[in-house]
């Protein structure tokens, strides 16, 4: 792995003078996933924060050949590109490597996208699918997504009197629902952890066939924090266990951070506006079960690595 | 006075879009299912805030498809329900609004117009979907189209969309567009006890006797419609069916079955259509507008008068069934109709069907994204 000063005089694939706010981890994670590339990379974006802010004509800030074609269909185009690829290397029409990267946020990937992602894990392309998970719909102004966890304030599950609690559904693994179609490298990370993640990045990239990276990626408009704090709300996710930082190479189940001090999920929510509401005195049973449901979590996933 | 959501009935002032979520709760409507799409987003935003507050659900689904499905479902049990969309998620809708045709489920479809096709301009109004609504889904079908121009028009004719979409079993589409949807405008909210409100009819036969697409009760053309779980054990399907519900392919019976289905629009016709008339008693330029065109008409016909051109406006709010009738009869009264659209021309083939040759159709087209100004308008009734 490079050292930091190392990577900072790569060349930046994902370039400064984008829109996306002060404060967005996506743009983040997603120049640490580039800066960890070590060939030629086609990526395709869906529709999304990340997409909008980058590309708005006659500017993008993509250093590298970029495909937006709609919301849906990141994973399904990026799979036609790596398919012509093969083809014309086939033939030897192109000899050089190239890898392909498909990006979505969590709404273009746990909900919409999610039939043209599996298609695409299922048929086994020799891609990376990077979704960064900010939980929830930020391009049209904070809606709720499957990704959004329970307990959260969005203006399609606002906190009011008739529903005090936010959103009331559980949050879907989709690190699991990936790591299911047995493709041989899924994982989970946080830019806040940058080692981990660009080591991740380069894994799923030198594996053959499909890799899928699931990286978490505060919205401080729509979780409501001091842009100034992204990378310290990531950390809290992590040390919190919120958001373990795992992998599932083969089948077998790694944790990559044991937090030695697991820290309650509260220092992490009383951070955000968005799960201001959960601090009335009437949600306070919500906060137990938002604590236990990620105790459970943590301790499947410890279990599981245990038996591998 | 506050009515059920909490919402007083003084005058306010809203967004096109709130005032369709408004007048949707007005309606009786306690379901909606839905997905993000600029411009049409805020429908949804009130509606996950409104129905919990009268006993409604409201339901964010994962995509555009599984919204109008949902919504579907929803309505088989008996409860009024919506949902919003814009252009690339009415697309993706299409398919299940052929389903709520053939099976005679009432809903209702909002889709607040942006330019298009594709990703087109998502954050500018546009009149592009006008053939789009009336045609978008494969086959011969039924569908009423209705088209607000202001704020105040949104609630009330939303209203109208359920009563329509429930006496005759019936998919609605109605037409915003962004700036309707965007702009904010005064209203007053009417009392509940003003507005008419209609529901579907049940069936009163024993539920061992129903059978669920007879129509030959009444005036031969709606069913009775039994909720889901109340015991009229029913099957429902997308093929073509008989009077059972069960499927066929009997000559005769898709026959009747798709020629009843059409025979909504023509039966409908007369109670669906919303025509306002402005200065028209003595008109012989007439300008035919709908939705966010039709107050770029109210204007224009204003100045035309003031510089003696006997200009008249007819703004309609039903777009389909065309009110190819009404205009018909006026074509023999004036010299020429002046039919502006944020398309490229558009509605104006259904206008020069109806007129049939009998006096000149101007078709004035504006597809940059910008609303159609007064005085385009003004100087196509100044050329005529």
């Amino acid at each position: 792995m490079a050292t930091l000063k190392e990577l900072s005089m790569k060349d930046e694939l994902l370039c400064g003078g984008h829109r996306a706010c002060a404060g967005c981890a996506a743009p983040i994670a997603i120049r640490q996933a580039l800066a960890a590339v070590d060939t030629d990379v086609v990526v395709g974006c869906a529709t999304g924060c990340l997409e909008v802010t980058t590309t708005i004509y006659p500017y993008t800030a993509w250093n590298v050949p970029f495909i937006h074609s709609a919301f849906e269909n990141s994973a399904a185009t990026i799979s036609g590109v790596e398919t012509a690829y093969r083809a014309l290397k086939k033939r030897g029409k192109i000899k050089r490597d190239i890898q392909f990267i498909a990006i979505g946020g969590d709404g273009g990937t746990y909900d919409i996208g999610l039939q043209s992602l599996s298609g695409a894990m299922e048929r086994g392309h020799d891609m990376v699918y990077i979704c960064y998970d900010n939980q929830a719909y930020m391009n049209t102004g904070i809606q709720r997504s499957s990704a959004t966890p329970k307990g959260a304030s969005t203006t399609t599950s606002p906190t009011g009197s008739a529903i005090p609690a936010g959103k009331v559904q559980i949050r879907k693994d989709l690190t699991e629902i990936m790591a299911a179609h047995h493709i041989p490298y899924a994982a989970q990370g946080a830019p806040s952890h940058w080692k981990d993640f660009m080591r991740k990045v380069k894994k799923a990239l030198a594996v053959e066939g499909p890799a899928f990276i699931n990286v978490l990626s505060p919205c401080r408009l729509g979780w409501r924090f001091d842009p100034a704090e992204t990378i310290d709300i990531m950390r809290l996710a992590v040390s919190t266990c919120f958001w373990p930082l795992y992998e599932i190479e083969n089948g077998v189940v790694k944790v990559n951070q044991k937090p030695r001090d697991k820290r309650p999920v509260r220092e992490w929510l009383e951070k955000q506006g968005r799960f201001r509401h959960l601090f009335a005195p009437e949600n306070e049973g919500l906060l137990e079960e938002i604590q236990k449901d990620i105790d459970d979590n943590w301790n499947r996933l410890l279990a599981r690595e245990a038996m591998a | 006075m506050q009515n059920k959501a909490g919402i007083g009935t003084r005058t306010k002032l809203m967004q096109g879009n709130e005032a369709c979520a408004l007048g949707a709760i007005a309606a009786g409507v306690r379901f909606f299912a839905g997905y993000p799409i600029t411009p049409s987003t805020e429908i949804a935003e009130d509606l996950s805030a409104l129905l919990p507050r009268v006993g409604g659900k409201f339901i964010q689904m994962e995509d555009e498809i599984a919204s109008i499905s949902a919504v579907i479902g929803a309505s088989l049990t008996g409860t009024k329900s919506l949902t919003a969309t814009s252009g690339p998620g009415f697309s993706l809708k299409q398919e299940s609004i052929g389903f709520a045709a053939i099976a005679e489920i009432p809903c209702v479809i909002v889709n607040v117009m942006r330019v298009g096709p594709s990703t087109g301009v998502p954050t500018a109004p546009s009149q592009a979907d006008v053939m789009q609504a009336r045609w978008g889904t494969h086959g011969d079908h039924p569908v009423v189209v209705l088209c607000p121009s202001s704020v105040a028009e949104t609630y009330t004719l939303i209203i109208e969309a359920f009563n329509i979409s429930e006496k005759w079993r019936i998919p609605v589409v109605f037409l915003m567009d962004e700036g309707i949807g965007h702009m904010r405008e005064k209203i007053e909210i009417p009392n509940s006890d003003e507005l008419k409100i209609i529901d579907r009819v049940r069936p009163v036969c024993n539920p061992n006797d129903y059978l669920p697409f007879d129509a030959d009760k009444g005036d031969g053309t709606v069913p009775p419609m039994a909720d889901f779980g109340t015991g009229y054990r029913y099957h429902l399907t997308g093929l073509t069916h008989d009077k059972t519900g069960f499927p066929t392919t009997q000559r005769p019976e898709v026959d009747a079955l798709i020629r009843r289905l059409n025979s909504k629009m023509d039966k409908a016709k007369q109670e669906v259509t919303f025509i306002d008339e402005v200065l028209m008693d003595d008109a012989d330029i007439v300008v035919f507008a709908y939705g966010i065109s039709a107050r770029a008409g109210a204007r224009a016909v204003r100045e035309a008068r003031e510089s003696g051109i006997s200009a008249g406006l007819l703004k309609t709010k039903t777009l389909w069934p065309f009110p190819d009738e009404y205009v018909e009869e006026i074509a023999s009264q004036v010299k020429a109709i002046i039919v502006p659209e944020m398309n490229m021309g558009q509605l104006v083939l259904e206008v020069e069907r109806a007129v049939k040759g009998r006096t000149k159709v101007i078709s004035l087209t504006r597809v940059d994204a910008e609303p159609i100004s007064p005085d385009e308008i003004l100087s196509a009734l100044k050329g005529v």
